[in-house]
């Protein structure tokens, strides 16, 4: 049972080249994901993290190759795998105008969950007591946590994460990664840039891709 | 977990989250209005009180106000979406775009278009509006305004992600409007001439068929081109 959870492969690039500016980020690059990996995008600044995020996301296309889930091209299967996908960009997708409640819950219902309590999944990101405050009131890290209160409530395999821990205090970041290690043993996978080194999930688990800044 | 949100229910998810957001931020409501009323409140200092003139004028002043007021609000549809990445979870959701794209657009109908509608009337007294001409003025914004915003909103689609698309986006879609202005004015004039205007509605009236059918999948295209 669980050989075969760790052989279905959920997402994998196929030869991908990224241009941006008339600069190559990076070309040929293929890799297959497994489910129950968790995947760490490395490199500096500029290198290419997020428009790699954004490509198997499917909001980019590649200048060539494919971005594929469970073998198809993902614009092939664009339903299927949005059903699936769980993206947290760099801008949160948190609207400043509704409290960190509204905006869960439009989350939520927008990712078509309608059995959830709120209360519950925002005392999970410690927001407890931060219900009804404006999103545009919050800290950066509060502001965050409201994003990232949906990784509570989903039962999407994929996550694409860019710079998850942005923000978040230590224990914030340890709880992250409790939750990402249970989603991993649920035979799902995580992809996610960050600079931040982790403490609980060690080497041994952690894959790294690594992305070089190049000058062509 | 289960995912047991039905298209309507999404649907209403995203007008009521709108609405509610507007509401909050309640320029964005009153400055398309504001616009309009001043517009059609200058004309008559500008052009002199004459109620000849001004019954003349009336059609197309109360329109091409309209229409400004429209496309000036246009921007708002999708821009503050896109600043925060709310747009980029719309792209992503289960739900079909072109869905989602159409619950913005009558959000946006709703907060400018109806408000425009409702003052229309109160205007046209100001500009001495033939009184059998009122039914066709309210008829020709009903049909048209919507036009307006599901034509606009391919357009805003379209010049999103530019930094500076407000120049781009008047000259993509008022080429688009004309047809809308040109069939309501000559609606109303026919009106006030107690002529029949069945036909001119009729064309709005496809017009706004055609596009609430046609422009949620172009906008859903645009949205994709523009965050690529």
């Amino acid at each position: 049972m669980v050989e075969e959870k760790t052989a279905t492969t959920l997402v994998s690039a196929d030869n991908l080249t990224c241009i941006r500016e008339e600069r190559i980020l990076f070309d040929e690059l293929s890799f297959d994901i497994q489910a129950g990996e968790i995947v760490q995008i490395e490199g500096p600044n500029g290198a290419g993290k997020t428009s790699l995020l954004r490509i198997l996301a499917g909001l980019s296309r590649p200048y060539a190759g494919e971005a594929k889930y469970k073998g198809t091209d993902i614009t092939r299967c664009r339903d299927e795998y949005n059903d699936d996908l769980l993206y947290l960009g760099h801008l949160a997708g948190v609207k400043s105008e509704l409290t960190a409640e509204e905006n869960l819950n439009f989350n939520l219902r927008i990712s078509g969950y309608d059995d959830f309590e709120t209360n519950q999944i925002l005392a999970k990101v410690n927001l407890s007591g931060f219900e009804e405050a404006l999103a545009g009131h919050l800290s950066a890290g509060q502001h965050r946590r409201t994003a990232l209160a949906r990784l509570w409530h989903t039962n999407c395999k994929v996550w694409l994460l860019d710079e998850p821990f942005t923000a978040i205090d230590k224990k914030g970041v340890e709880e992250l990664e409790h939750l990402f290690l249970q989603h991993a043993q649920n035979g799902g996978c995580v992809i996610m840039t960050t600079h931040q080194d982790m403490s609980i999930i060690g080497d041994d688990i952690l894959r790294k891709i690594r992305l070089d800044y190049r000058f062509i | 977990m289960n995912k047991g949100i039905s298209f309507t229910q999404a649907f209403f998810t995203l007008l009521k989250r709108d609405l509610k957001i507007a509401i909050r931020h309640k320029g964005d409501i009153f400055n398309p209005l504001l616009f309009f009323i001043l517009v059609v409140t200058l004309f008559p200092l500008g052009i002199g009180p004459e109620p000849q003139v001004l019954t003349r004028v009336a059609p197309g002043i109360i329109w091409v106000a309209a229409l400004l007021a429209s496309m000036l609000s246009l921007e708002r549809l999708f821009k503050a979406d896109f600043a925060d990445g709310s747009l980029e979870q719309m792209l992503l959701s289960p739900q079909p775009l072109s869905l989602m794209v159409l619950a913005k657009v009558l959000a946006h109908w709703l907060l400018t278009g109806v408000p425009l509608i409702l003052v229309a009337p109160l205007l046209a007294v100001l500009l001495h509006l033939e009184a059998n001409s009122y039914g066709a003025l309210m008829a020709t914004l009903a049909l048209g305004t919507p036009v307006l915003s599901l034509l606009g909103a391919i357009g805003v689609a379209l010049t999103v992600g530019l930094r500076k698309g407000g120049v781009l986006l008047s000259l993509l879609i008022l080429p688009l409007y004309i047809p809308v202005l040109i069939f309501a004015t000559s609606a109303i004039d026919a009106a006030g001439l107690n002529l029949p205007y069945s036909g001119h509605l009729a064309i709005i009236g496809a017009m706004l068929v055609g596009s609430l059918i046609l422009a949620p999948f172009a906008i859903g295209a645009s949205l994709r081109v523009s965050t690529n």
